[in-house]
C-alpha cells in the first residue's frame, strides 16, 4: 500500500485554502465526471481519486490528520485505533453509490481506509439513495468460435450467478443491456440494468467483417493450371470446390451463406470469401527444371 | 400508469424544483405526460433524468449546458460505435 499525495491529485499547493481546494476539485470533477466520460475507465479511476482527495482535504479534521501523519501513516498507532472504531461504519460501504459529495465516487483506496476507516462522516449534501438501482457493467471475453452459435453462459456479477443467452453473431465491442439485473432500486424504483460488453477474440484462420468471413486457400500450381477438385475449410466444416483451369493468383470466390450467423436472425448467414493463393514450387529437381524449360520454350515459340 | 412516475415524487427524491423538469421539457430533453392535472414522466427516462440531475446538482451545469452536453454525449456514442466498427474492419488487414 503506497502513500497517496492528495495535494498532487487535486493539483493544489499544500498551503491551499479551503476555497482553492474546492475550486480545484470542482474543476477536475467537471473534467472526469463519469456522466461526461461514459465507458472511460481511466476517467472513472481519476474521478475516484479526486473524490477521495476531496474527502480528505476538504474536511479540516481529515486534512489535519493527513498533514500530521500522512507520510508516516504506517507507524501511527492512532490510525489502527481509528480503523477499529470506524470499522462498523465502513462495512456499509457500497462501491460506486456515491461519496464525498458526488455520486459514483465511492470505492476508497486501501490507504484511505487504513487512515480514516470507512467513509468519512463529513460528506454531506449527497442523496441517501438512488431512485433507480445502480447499473452494473461487465466485460465478457469470448472466442470467435463461441459466438458462432447461440449459447447460454453463467456469469457471476457481484457474487450473484446470472444465466444469460448469448445470441450467435455478436460483434466484437458490442454491448447488450439486460434489464433489471443491476442493483435493487429504492423507494419503489426499478432495479438497475446490467450492461455487458463483449470482446470477441479471433484465433481462427478466418477474418470476419460483420457477417462475412474471409480466408485464403492455398492452391498448388498444377491444379491452378489444369483445374481440379479441392476441399476447403469453412467455419464449421469442409466444402468441395471445383477449380477452373487457369485460375489466377488472388482470385476470389464467394460461398453464399457460408459466412457468420447474422445477429438475432436465426438461420441467416453472411458469405464466405475465399482467396486463392497459388503456391509456386521451389527447390526444383533437375528433371522438373528440364520440363519447365521445355514448357517455356513451347510458350515462346 | 404503471410505468409513469409522478413528478412531485421525483422533486422530493432528487430535491429539485418542479421547474427543473418543466424546463427540461421545454428544451425537448424530457417528455412530460399530464393525466388528470398530474404531471408524470415515463419510468424509462429515469436513467437519463438521474444523469441530468447529477449534472445540475453536482457540476452546476444549467439547462442549456445540459442540452449541449447531451448532444455531445450522443455524438460521442455514435463516434465510439463507428470506431468499434472500423477497428473490427481493420482486423481484416492485420496478420
Amino acid at each position: 500500500m503506497a502513500f497517496i499525495d492528495y495535494y498532487k491529485i487535486l493539483e493544489v499547493d499544500k498551503k491551499a485554502t479551503e476555497a482553492e481546494i474546492k475550486k480545484a476539485y470542482r474543476k477536475l470533477a467537471r473534467k472526469y465526471h463519469p456522466d461526461l466520460n461514459p465507458n472511460d475507465k481511466e476517467s472513472e479511476k481519476k474521478f475516484k481519486e479526486i473524490n477521495e482527495a476531496n474527502e480528505v482535504l476538504s474536511h479540516a479534521e481529515n486534512r489535519k490528520k493527513y498533514d500530521d501523519y500522512g507520510e508516516n501513516w504506517q507507524h501511527a498507532e492512532e490510525f489502527e485505533k481509528s480503523k477499529q472504531q470506524r470499522q462498523y461504519q465502513g462495512n456499509g460501504q457500497q462501491s460506486g453509490s456515491g461519496g464525498g459529495g458526488f455520486s459514483g465516487g465511492g470505492d476508497f483506496s486501501d490507504f484511505f481506509e487504513s487512515m480514516f476507516g470507512g467513509r468519512s462522516s463529513g460528506g454531506g449534501g449527497r442523496r441517501s439513495a438512488q431512485f433507480k438501482g445502480q447499473d452494473f457493467n461487465a466485460e465478457l471475453h469470448l472466442e470467435l468460435k463461441d459466438v458462432y452459435t447461440t449459447h447460454k453462459r453463467t456469469l457471476t456479477i457481484n457474487e450473484k450467478n446470472i444465466r444469460i443467452t448469448i445470441p450467435a453473431g455478436i460483434e466484437n465491442g458490442q454491448q447488450i443491456k439486460i434489464s433489471g439485473m443491476g442493483a435493487e432500486g429504492s423507494g419503489g424504483g426499478p432495479k438497475g440494468d446490467l450492461y455487458i460488453t463483449f470482446t470477441v477474440e479471433n484465433h481462427t484462420k478466418f477474418k470476419r467483417d460483420k457477417n462475412n468471413l474471409y480466408a485464403t486457400v492455398e492452391l498448388d500450381l498444377y491444379t491452378a493450371l489444369l483445374g481440379g477438385e479441392i476441399t476447403a475449410d469453412t467455419f464449421d466444416g469442409k466444402v468441395k470446390l471445383t477449380v477452373k483451369p487457369g485460375i489466377q493468383n488472388g482470385s476470389k470466390i464467394k460461398l453464399k451463406g457460408k459466412g457468420f450467423p447474422v445477429y438475432k436472425k436465426e438461420g441467416e448467414f453472411g458469405d464466405l470469401y475465399l482467396n486463392y493463393h497459388i503456391q509456386i514450387p521451389t527447390n526444383l529437381s533437375e528433371k522438373e527444371k528440364e520440363l519447365f524449360t521445355e514448357l517455356a520454350t513451347l510458350r515462346t515459340s | 400508469m404503471e410505468n409513469l412516475i409522478p413528478i412531485p415524487a421525483l422533486c422530493t427524491h432528487y430535491d429539485v424544483e418542479m421547474s427543473f423538469f418543466t424546463n427540461l421539457s421545454d428544451m425537448g430533453l424530457l417528455e412530460i405526460k399530464t393525466i388528470e392535472n398530474c404531471l408524470y414522466i415515463d419510468s424509462a427516462a429515469d436513467y437519463e433524468i438521474e444523469k441530468m440531475v447529477r449534472m445540475h446538482q453536482e457540476l452546476h451545469v444549467n439547462m442549456e449546458g445540459i442540452d449541449v452536453v447531451f448532444n455531445l454525449l450522443q455524438k460521442i456514442g455514435a463516434l465510439q460505435n463507428e470506431l468499434t466498427t472500423l477497428k473490427n474492419r481493420l482486423r481484416l488487414y492485420e496478420n
